[in-house]
């Protein structure tokens, strides 16, 4: 009866509908309105309950339907964090009708925006977004011309050729969706997640990071602009792997660059601002990326903070008291409101706690305002937990994160995140979450975890797509504190160890010359890593590394670092050091900023894992400007997360993916971000609530 | 049988009356509809469920008037789930009391927040007498005595 099994024919009785709303009367009604039409109901009042059943088995739902006011989580984030992780059509309730938040319904990726009161009337279409998210799947995955429709639109050429360079993200999806007429998720990028859709059974590809990585350089090499789906599959040399699955990533990684790349500028200040903290921030850049992210992520849900790396990346930034996010901060640009999201986030987080230096540099992001970021930030700090992985916070919330070990992605677990950086990076302090992300302007100190964190926890669903590459940290070997790489690896959760040290790309961090210290996140990381992983929340926590970087300038800096760190993506070992090579790295980095390549991935990423792209992030940070703006979407994620401290894990991932796809779009320039595996953006960290 | 009949005439005649008046709307008839045979109680639980959720919420904006200031955001938060709430059991008036209500907060005029209120729960409180009335009317009338309207 699922559609799964191909048993349209019963389709759409036997739809399995999630229903979400705190208003018990509503509920009710609302669940007897969905039976009535056949559907299978399944409700709850809690949007973290529904998030929790959602993670589990993302199986088991085909649709899901959920208010947008509600006490626990903001209906938007769970939408985009559905949207990012499970990549399920979400239909947004409200009693309220006013186009601006149906607009926001839509950018957060929402497949419809119903009104309260319900009617039967339009309950019994909505089997059809169901449907058509399969297309839209299945084409994406192969070309198999079950799509009727849908085959003819993307045409094969579409899907291959999409010119994501499209700006606006939601474009581009909808060329190659063509049937999606309508806004349909755009947010919701067909992941490759491929939830097979019903029609046919495609095998679902699961975006490794190794796979992502590879993707990223192979979309490197070519350059962005050139980068299509045929050449891309070429050079990426992987069996098994179709055109149409990377058609699509390619699209979501084009929209994520986007978002970054927003957001990033934004970051970048913020980053700038937080400097010394937590480069994992980086994603705090991103907070102007915001905008994009949640088309980047699909689902925008990141009301507000979409951007989720922002939030995510403050929020995991642990104690690195601005983890990024005090970079970020003094670059101050940082859109203030996006920071607010974010920060707001962050202090949810866990409120990192302002690495023993906070201020460093930036901390005016993390510090209570510093240039509108800082305000954001400034929770951020709080999330970090002066703990050593300063990333705990987000650790915390990574736990809930949890999910996002998901092997789906590949990505060893230890994602990511980014954070870790705590506190200084260079002090070894954990940097934690050095959230790649985050690097982009975080100060390499602690940027790392934004962006890193982000992703990881961003979307653990979709860790398949492993933007992770940016994220995920690769599990650093050990706590060195002065490994940038934070490896968060959700998996990981475990505070203690975070040993998978993300390592963050503390290189973004602030291009500051050698303040890369960004690294300290290692040994942070290594125990609040644990923490931080999948703490699909602690994007959030991450977030406030996001370094913000505010300065654009940071992250072309990062940028060129990233490149240097593109070292092959895939082995942090090439970038951070294992250990103590961190603050070489960062020293790399620093000198590296003429690299300006963004292609800081690799190194990051892929230290123990090659899940922990995190490095994509900086990768991407690479991009400079662009970064920024990626590394505030990752920040926004972040700090999205951080909001969901309380175990939402909310937005955050979605950010984080915007972030990564911020990042990576970056500047289609060199290299794109080697590693562009943002896994950023795939880190779910929410679902590690 | 004459009886019944009778009873579910005047049923039925309730029934209209509470949309004529105004105090039920087209949502209420959605209610019914999914009342069916293996939902035989649905409307009335429905309803039963709402009065017991919404007096908290009743209650809250209460003391949330007597705060000064007035904290309009709350308010209006408040009245946005209620209003939510009343409008899935199809419950006109209070529906527009609502609107009112909210349309006060946004403009941040305290009085006419607190006077539409008292219109709110007035008019919350007619439904509640008005509708156990009439489940109660079509309890003796017997089951389906409202059926027709599925129609």
């Amino acid at each position: 009866m699922t559609v799964e099994d191909g048993g349209t024919d019963r389709f759409p009785a036997g739809m399995r509908v999630l229903a979400v709303d705190d208003d018990p009367t509503c509920l009710k009604v609302l669940e007897n309105l969905l039976r009535s039409c056949q559907y299978q109901v399944t409700t709850t009042n809690q949007a973290i309950m529904a998030l929790k059943m959602l993670r589990e088995n993302r199986d088991k739902f085909d649709l899901v339907i959920s208010d947008v006011n509600m006490p626990d989580m903001d209906g938007f984030k769970l939408l985009e964090l559905v949207g990012l992780e499970m990549d399920l059509p979400v239909i947004m309730l409200s009693a309220y009708g006013d186009p601006k938040l149906v607009m926001k319904g839509i950018t957060h990726g929402a497949c419809d925006y119903l009104l309260k009161p319900v009617r039967m009337e339009e309950l019994k279409n909505i089997w059809q977004h169901v449907i058509r998210r399969k297309k839209s799947n299945t084409k994406n995955q192969s070309q198999l011309p079950n799509q009727d429709k849908d085959n003819n639109e993307s045409g094969q050429g579409a899907l291959g050729a999409i010119t994501i360079a499209n700006p606006d993200g939601k474009l581009n999806k909808r060329r190659k969706d063509q049937n999606e007429e309508e806004e349909e998720e755009d947010g919701e990028e067909n992941e490759n997640e491929n939830e097979d859709p019903s029609s046919q059974k495609k095998p679902r590809v699961v975006w490794s990071v190794d796979l992502h990585r590879k993707f990223v350089s192979a979309v490197n090499q070519l350059g962005l602009e050139k980068a299509v789906p045929k050449k891309i599959l070429d050079l990426m040399d992987v069996e098994g792997l179709t055109r149409e699955n990377v058609a699509s990533h390619l699209q979501k990684y084009r929209l994520y660059l986007k978002r970054i790349s927003t957001v990033a500028s934004q970051q970048a200040n913020i980053v700038a601002a937080f400097g010394a903290k937590d480069p994992s921030y980086m994603r705090m850049t991103a907070l102007n990326g915001f905008g994009d992210f949640q088309t980047l992520a699909g689902s925008g849900r990141f009301s507000g903070t979409s951007l989720y790396p922002q939030g995510i990346m403050l929020g995991r930034l642990n104690s690195p008291a601005g983890l990024g996010l005090q970079g970020i901060v003094t670059s101050g640009p940082v859109q203030p409101s996006h920071l607010q999201n974010v920060s707001k986030s962050i202090n949810s987080l866990g409120k990192l706690q302002p690495n023993p230096s906070p201020a460093n540099q930036n901390t005016s992001l993390l510090q209570p305002n510093q240039s509108k970021p800082g305000p954001h930030i400034r929770d951020i700090t709080k999330f970090d937990n002066p703990t050593s992985l300063k990333i705990s916070p987000i650790t915390d919330n990574r736990a809930t994160a949890s999910t996002y070990s998901k092997p789906r992605h590949g990505i060893p677990s230890s994602h990511l995140f980014l954070q870790g950086n705590p506190q200084q990076t260079r002090s070894g302090d954990e940097f934690g979450i050095q959230s790649s992300f985050g690097a982009v302007s975080l100060q390499s100190e602690t940027l790392d975890v934004g962006a890193a964190g982000g992703c990881n926890f961003i979307d653990k669903s979709r860790c398949n797509e492993n933007w992770h590459g940016a994220v995920q940290l690769p599990q650093l070997p050990s706590a060195n504190p002065t490994q940038l790489t934070v490896p968060f690896n959700c998996s990981q959760v475990t505070p203690t160890n975070m040993t998978e040290k993300f390592t963050l790309p503390t290189t973004f961090i602030r291009n500051s010359p050698n303040d890369i210290s960004a690294s300290p996140v290692p040994s942070a990381l290594g125990d609040s890593r644990g923490d931080m992983q999948c703490q699909a929340g602690l994007l959030g926590n991450v977030v406030p590394n996001v370094n913000f970087t505010s300065s654009k300038s940071r992250w072309e800096d990062h940028n060129q670092n990233y490149q240097h760190f593109n070292h092959g993506f895939g082995t942090f070992d090439s970038v951070f050091p294992a250990n103590g090579d961190i603050n070489s790295l960062i020293h790399n980095m620093g000198s590296v900023s003429s690299v300006r390549s963004g292609s800081v991935d690799a190194p990051f990423a892929d230290q123990s894992n090659s899940a922990n792209a995190p490095l994509y992030q900086q990768a991407e940070v690479g991009k400079s400007a662009s970064m920024e703006a990626n590394i505030r979407s990752i920040e926004n994620y972040l700090l999205g997360q951080t909001k969901f401290q309380d175990g939402f894990m909310p937005n955050g991932f979605e950010s984080l993916d915007e972030l990564m796809d911020g990042m990576i779009k970056q500047e289609p320039n060199e290299a794109m971000l080697t590693n562009g595996d943002f896994s950023l953006g795939t880190y779910s960290v929410e679902s590690c609530m | 049988m004459e009886r019944n009949n009778q009873l579910h005439r005047q049923v039925a005649l309730m029934r209209q009356s509470l949309f004529d008046q105004g105090y039920l709307d087209e949502q209420f008839v959605q209610l019914e509809e999914l009342q069916d045979d293996t939902n035989p109680n649905f409307v009335e639980e429905v309803v039963t469920l709402y009065y017991r959720d919404s007096a908290r919420l009743v209650a809250s904006i209460e003391q949330a008037l007597d705060n000064r200031p007035l904290d309009f955001n709350r308010l209006d938060s408040y009245m946005h789930q209620f209003k939510g709430s009343s409008s899935s059991i199809g419950g006109r008036k209070v529906k527009a009391e609502c609107s009112q209500f909210r349309e006060y907060c946004r403009t941040g005029n305290g009085e006419g927040c607190i006077r539409t209120f008292q219109q709110v729960k007035r008019e919350y409180a007619t439904l509640r007498k008005k509708l156990e009335a009439y489940f109660q009317l079509a309890r003796q009338a017997g089951p389906r005595d409202t059926a027709s309207r599925s129609t």
